[in-house]
């Protein structure tokens, strides 16, 4: 079993995916540069967060068009497993894998806290080690997660259980107060139809270790490992 | 304008939400000035063309890369002058 973690000029989150990975998990991990066409035989491609190409034009639209992003795109369509956090969400919807758009935050300030997630699908090849409703501690930290979509999509993303994560009160509660950036229906993360390409806002990589704030990530990391064995 | 310049204006679709442009409007109506019902952000991209590209050929790339990169067909939309 193989990650490869992609790397872009002001990516900055791709050592906490990496370390998790091989250290928390001692697995085996790889660092692909934005200009390579190979992804060395990675099983399961992480697209971290951070700023790539510093956010210019649209957070992510640069980075969509890279070179490794079009192998990324092909390994999707062959049913490879794809996670994209915080910018790496924003890469997966402007290169057309996941639906919708990330904007900017409806309070127009960059959010960096503990965030209250609900697991809304825990039958997916990233959350089955989750419960359903299962509410879980995730960081977030963007200024451009205010996820939006077609309205005449936005039932179909809930109806084809799409929806993986909602931003969340303590109670598991889902309404405007309790989303921190504006996103419809607190959407937080989601899958495409086919279930292998999964993208998110929160940092599940910034809580597998209880020496630095939490260990709700674990799971994540533990279910995809679950369906790569 | 300069034959060998053209000029994309991209705009957020109507429906979307443009918290920039509100805050802009906030600002102005802090300002004092009346009036104004809203503000709305876009972007304004001035590409400058080679000597001796065909007028067809200009637009046929100005459509192109508007709709690959320029513009989120998701949240935008917009208009080649």
């Amino acid at each position: 079993m193989k990650f490869g973690v992609v790397r872009f000029p002001g990516s900055n989150c791709e050592l906490d995916c990496y370390e998790t990975l091989t250290r928390v998990f001692g697995k085996n991990a790889v660092h692909l540069w934005h200009k390579e066409h190979d992804l060395q035989g990675a099983d399961c491609i992480f697209l971290p967060g951070g700023f790539s190409y510093g956010d210019y034009l649209r957070a992510g639209a640069m980075a969509s068009l890279s070179p490794i992003i079009t192998e990324v795109v092909s390994f999707a369509k062959k049913g490879g497993l794809v996670i994209g956090i915080c910018n790496g969400f924003q890469i997966l919807t402007e290169c057309g894998l996941l639906p919708g758009a990330l904007i900017r935050n409806e309070n127009l300030r960059f959010i960096c806290k503990p965030q209250r997630l609900k697991v809304l699908n825990a039958g997916t090849s990233f959350t089955n080690k989750y419960q359903k409703d299962q509410v879980i501690d995730v960081p977030i930290a963007h200024g451009e997660g205010n996820y939006i979509i077609e309205d005449e999509k936005l039932e179909g993303l809930f109806e084809k259980e799409q929806v993986v994560f909602q931003y969340c009160d303590s109670d598991g509660n889902t309404n405007a107060s309790t989303c921190p950036n504006g996103s419809m229906r607190s959407i937080a993360g989601i899958i495409n139809k086919n279930g292998n390409v999964l993208g998110m806002m929160p940092h599940p990589e910034r809580v597998c270790d209880s020496l630095i704030g939490g260990e709700d990530g674990r799971p994540f990391f533990e279910s995809i490992i679950h369906s790569l064995s | 304008m300069n034959v060998n310049n053209s000029r994309v204006l991209v705009k957020l679709k109507k429906n979307i939400l443009d918290p920039q442009g509100s805050a802009i409007k906030k600002e102005l109506d802090s300002l004092g000035y009346e009036g104004i019902k809203d503000v709305r952000m876009g972007k304004i991209f001035d590409v400058t063309f080679e000597e001796g590209i065909a007028p067809t050929k200009k637009e046929e790339i100005l459509k192109e890369i508007s709709d690959r990169l320029l513009s989120n067909p998701v949240t935008e939309d917009y208009i080649v002058e």
